[in-house]
């Protein structure tokens, strides 16, 4: 229904067919495990060989006080029998634990959707905390909804009785009741979690044995209330898929697991230098546990150390990586120009998110484009990727590290919030599948009798000279240097020359031509994007095309330098819109590189696009109304992370003085 | 401090062909030349030796040694370095840094670097002045020192090198001054030193802070005013009629009178590189009423951070499977045969 809701809404209100996407969005207290339950339920939806797309939002309190509308934990998943790219724009389904998750995430839902509910939550104290003056279940205010409100505290403690849990410890167990109801409302099989808890409680098997009683009892109570309620049971087919072997994965590890395999092509151990930052810290924690892929990573003392560790790896012989978000990445812009005026590799990961200074740690954005493009100080050129989904981020990893070891250059891969935490069914690569590109290091003088460490090759890289090999030894630092020997060198000629050799070098990075993902290569529209708006604009050209506009999608993952045949291919449509997450970042740089007109659609709401939305803006080329076009999107109530995210509204301070 | 073979080399053979730039006059060029000296007394190989410095006039150090060398950015080197060793354990650091360098912009990171104890040696020339930038007070600068930045004086109160670095947990702290006969000694010692060893060596700026350490670097009357310490030697200077006790009723140090030779009944302390609580009784104790105390002051090594890491990662990695094609498949998968999907 979700994703298809649109076009689909007037033939298939009167059909009782299965439809092909729902979107199901769990919404509780922080404490209540609704991203475990929402992870939970993802898997087994993977299992279920559906096609999805994840949306988790939490608050950036790590223990908001309890029934707190800014206390509220969200996850919302989209899956379907067709292509999933976003996690969906309104929920058929909310699922709400307590007071507070219905009243922030009610607007979301979609009319005729369903709401299920735990009564037991709804006790006065928590509805005040919600700032309910009356109970929403029962004044008939939930009306044009389909309402199903039963008391899942007390069930869950029933059902776990036998095992001799704790009042507290028993109702921890009501986020597996619920996973139990979800899991037969959409024909799943309860296995694998079962598997999962025996794995997950180990040493603690009477809790292990509480939580699948729980979940046995949810997915039981699911065959009752059908038989009276709003209740339907509904099998989504499996979508079509290439054959090979699936797992799901999140950009955080995709990211991760493509720097093992870009470093293993490179033939390199890698050293990750990192310190701890939302939403970065994902992919240290990965790669913490990679050791035995020759993975050294190291948790220094601030964000400057960290790059410069990675920046000392590399001059040493290792993959230097390391990784952060906007003002992490901002502490290390010094660091940046270093590798670049050295001339080493690296890769810099940067998980967006929204700005400026600490902004939302936990939200997403892609406002940290010119950041990575322009923002260092000197003539200072860098290439740039970024990765369009969690299971891209792999690929794009691969490349950044590639780039970065051909052309020995610093390399920043773009990722984001949305991006790292949201998750995704991932067909397995083949390692062998890749084609690996050894690092060479000089082993020997280069001109002769002399080393000349600044010589270049065909490509404009250097030599790399590890220390420790005998014979070569040299100098080299931040300031400007001889452009063969490396020595210092100030002459205003010597400077010209390197300037114009590290741009050269940059310039002339062998990126893929670009391609048009959906749509024909010229046209009236084409919708340009970078990143993780790749879901909703690719979603939203589909269903435009559908009705017969001539709307194309291009989608950028070469920032920097940008694919040499770009300029000409959007000269050949007759416009060009930009949705991006950010006041229209990536919009000038087309600009600034192309002379074209591009335009720009924003929004920074730190929510990303719907597809709603985007189909709204590809109308406006086509609605004969002039100057309509692009602009800016407001934030959307109905999306996650909803308005009370994060906000305290100065009850903080009044639940908890 | 690293177990390679020694090779031989010469003063001359630690020369690179760049043209020294530092002013003439300036202590630099008497502590390069004790390095230099001291590289070939230490067997040390150019292939494997590594020069970090950051920003300063010091931080131009590694151009003027043949060897291998960084030139990185302000306060940084100790990070720099952090990640050379981590990659290459093999390779012998030495950090190069100064007041301004390392105990202001790279406070951070020089505390952290001692603390994990990273098995490099770190150079601090401390000339209490900022002298590449023309003259500004450094951290070090002595309460009311005049300079652009502070025609009134400065009055913000000097950081004590030594005790920052004893405070921030190193094992090895060692002060020198630039023309000190003994500064090769003292970092000979500090390369013997297995972790971080660190070396305040105070440098005279001849043009922004001229002979500002001369009160106990003039080599006239520098015995009453140098206290030289050795391990398992009585702290006797001024020819040895005078010496350092301990206070056992204040729990401080005071200078002592020695009458004919006997130390013993004067209470002098004997110096035990491995005594923590004095050191930092040393490394604060004030110059004036007291000589200067030089020479290594702390020598106590712990196993370096280096090799913890190293030990971890292999520890981590034993038994395991190191395939990429398995790990890219791990946790719950499924199989797409067609269009149907299978859980496996």
């Amino acid at each position: 229904m979700a994703t298809l809701a649109a076009e689909q809404s007037a033939e298939s209100q009167v059909q009782e067919a299965a439809p092909e996407a729902v979107v199901v969005r769990f919404a509780g207290d922080s404490g209540d495990g609704m991203q475990l339950t929402g992870g939970q339920f993802t898997l087994s939806t993977a299992l279920a060989g559906n096609d999805l797309a994840t949306f988790p939002d939490f608050p950036a309190e790590i223990r908001a006080p309890q029934g707190t509308l800014f206390g509220v934990s969200a996850f919302q998943i989209n899956f379907g029998s067709t292509e999933i790219d976003t996690a969906g724009d309104t929920p058929d389904v909310l699922v709400a634990m307590n007071p507070a998750a219905l009243k922030v995430n009610l607007a979301a839902l979609k009319r005729g959707g369903l709401i299920i509910a735990d009564t037991g939550e709804f006790t006065q104290r928590n509805l005040d905390k919600a700032k309910y003056t009356s109970n929403p279940i029962e004044d008939g205010s939930l009306a044009k909804w389909d309402v199903l409100a039963f008391d899942i505290s007390a069930l869950t403690v029933e059902a776990v009785k036998p095992f001799g849990l704790g009042n507290k410890d028993a109702l921890r167990c009501k986020n597996m009741w619920t996973l139990g109801l979800a899991l037969w409302m959409f024909d799943r099989d309860r296995q694998p979690i079962v598997d999962w808890l025996k794995a997950k409680f180990k040493g603690k098997p009477e809790i292990a044995e509480a939580n699948i009683a729980a979940l046995n009892a949810g997915h039981a109570y699911g065959e009752t209330a059908e038989l009276s309620g709003p209740l339907r049971k509904l099998t989504i087919a499996p979508v079509e898929s290439e054959p090979g072997l699936y797992r799901t994965i999140t950009g955080a590890e995709s990211v991760s697991l493509g720097l093992v395999a870009g470093a293993q092509l490179a033939d390199l151990p890698m050293f990750f230098g990192g310190y701890p930052i939302t939403p970065a810290s994902a992919i240290l924690h990965h790669l913490a546990r990679l050791k035995e892929f020759g993975v050294t990573t190291f948790q220094a003392e601030d964000e400057i150390a960290a790059i410069c560790s990675a920046i000392g790896a590399s001059y040493a012989g290792q993959l230097g990586v390391t990784s952060s978000s906007g003002p992490g990445i901002a502490l290390k812009t010094e660091a940046m120009g270093l590798a670049i005026m050295t001339e080493l590799p690296l890769v810099i990961v940067n998980s967006q998110r929204g700005g400026p200074s600490t902004g939302l740690p936990t939200k997403t954005e892609q406002s940290d484009l010119y950041q990575a493009v322009y923002g260092r100080n000197g003539d200072a050129p860098m290439p740039v990727i970024a990765a369009r989904s969690p299971a891209d981020a792999f690929e794009v990893a691969i490349e950044a590290c590639r780039i970065a070891v051909q052309y020995m250059t610093p390399v920043m891969l773009l990722t984001d919030g949305y991006i790292a935490n949201a998750a995704e069914p991932w067909k397995v690569p083949d390692p062998a599948s890749y084609a690996p590109f050894p690092a060479t290091f000089l082993t020997e003088k280069n001109a002769g009798e002399r080393l000349l460490p600044y010589k270049r090759d065909a490509k404009g890289a250097r030599a790399w000279i590890k220390p420790g090999t005998p014979g070569l030894m040299h100098r080299i630092g931040g300031i400007e240097k001889h452009a063969e020997t490396g020595n210092i060198d100030y002459s205003p000629s010597n400077h010209q020359a390197m300037t114009d050799a590290r741009k050269a070098k940059i310039d002339n990075i062998v990126v893929p031509d670009q391609e048009v993902c959906l749509g024909e290569d010229t046209g009236r529209l084409a919708v340009v994007g970078w990143g993780s708006t790749f879901g909703p604009i690719h979603q939203a050209v589909r269903r435009a095309r559908r009705k017969g506009l001539p709307v194309s999608h291009v989608h950028v993952r070469h920032v920097w330098p940008l694919p040499k045949n770009l300029g000409a291919l959007l000269a050949g449509f007759d416009r060009v819109l930009v949705p991006e997450m950010n006041t229209g970042q990536f919009k000038t740089v087309l600009r600034d590189q192309f002379l074209i007109d591009a335009e720009s659609l924003t929004k920074t709401s730190g929510q990303p696009f719907s597809i709603a939305e985007l189909e709204a803006a590809i109308g406006t080329y086509f609605d004969g109304i002039p100057d309509n076009e692009g602009g800016e999107v407001p934030a959307n109530p109905a999306q996650l992370p909803v308005a009370e995210s994060g906000y305290d509204d100065g009850s903080l301070k009044a639940v908890n003085p | 401090m690293n177990d390679m073979t020694p090779i031989t080399t010469t003063l001359k053979d630690w020369e690179t062909d760049q043209e020294v730039r530092w002013c003439p006059g300036c202590g630099d060029y008497a502590i390069l030349k004790a390095v230099q000296r001291t590289l070939p007394q230490i067997g040390a190989d150019p292939a494997k030796t590594v020069f970090v410095s950051g920003i300063g006039c010091s931080s131009r150090f590694p151009y003027y040694v043949e060897s291998y060398g960084f030139h990185t950015i302000h306060g940084r080197a100790p990070a720099f370095a952090t990640g050379i060793k981590l990659a290459n354990p093999e390779l012998d650091v030495w950090l190069v840094t100064g007041d301004g360098d390392g105990l202001s912009i790279g406070g951070n990171h020089l505390m952290h670097v001692l603390r994990r104890n990273v098995n490099v040696q770190i150079m601090l020339f401390n000339n209490e002045i900022y002298g590449l930038t023309k003259g500004q007070a450094s951290p070090t600068s002595r309460l009311g020192t005049t300079t652009p930045s502070t025609p009134q004086g400065s009055v913000d109160r000097p950081a004590q090198p030594c005790a920052f670095a004893l405070g921030s947990g190193a094992r090895f702290v060692a002060r020198g001054f630039d023309v000190s006969k003994h500064l090769p000694d003292v970092l000979k010692a500090a390369h013997a030193h297995q972790g971080a060893a660190f070396i305040e060596i105070f440098q005279n700026c001849i043009v922004y802070n001229k002979d500002v350490f001369n009160d106990f670097a003039a080599p006239k009357g520098a015995e009453d005013r140098q206290l030289w310490l050795t391990d398992g030697e009585p702290m006797l200077f001024a020819g040895g009629t005078k010496g350092i006790a301990l206070d056992h009723e204040t729990l401080s140090l005071q200078v002592v009178d020695v009458a004919d030779g006997d130390w013993q009944a004067a209470g002098v302390i004997v110096h035990n590189v491995r005594n923590r609580a004095i050191a930092h009784m040393l490394v604060e104790m004030p110059f004036g009423a007291f000589p200067m105390a030089l020479g290594v002051l702390y020598d106590d090594p712990r196993p370096t951070f280096e090799g913890a890491v190293i030990e971890q990662n292999s520890r981590a990695s034993e038994g395991r499977d190191a395939s990429l094609a398995k790990l890219l498949a791990k946790g719950q998968t499924w199989t797409v045969t067609g269009t149907v999907a299978d859980p496996i």
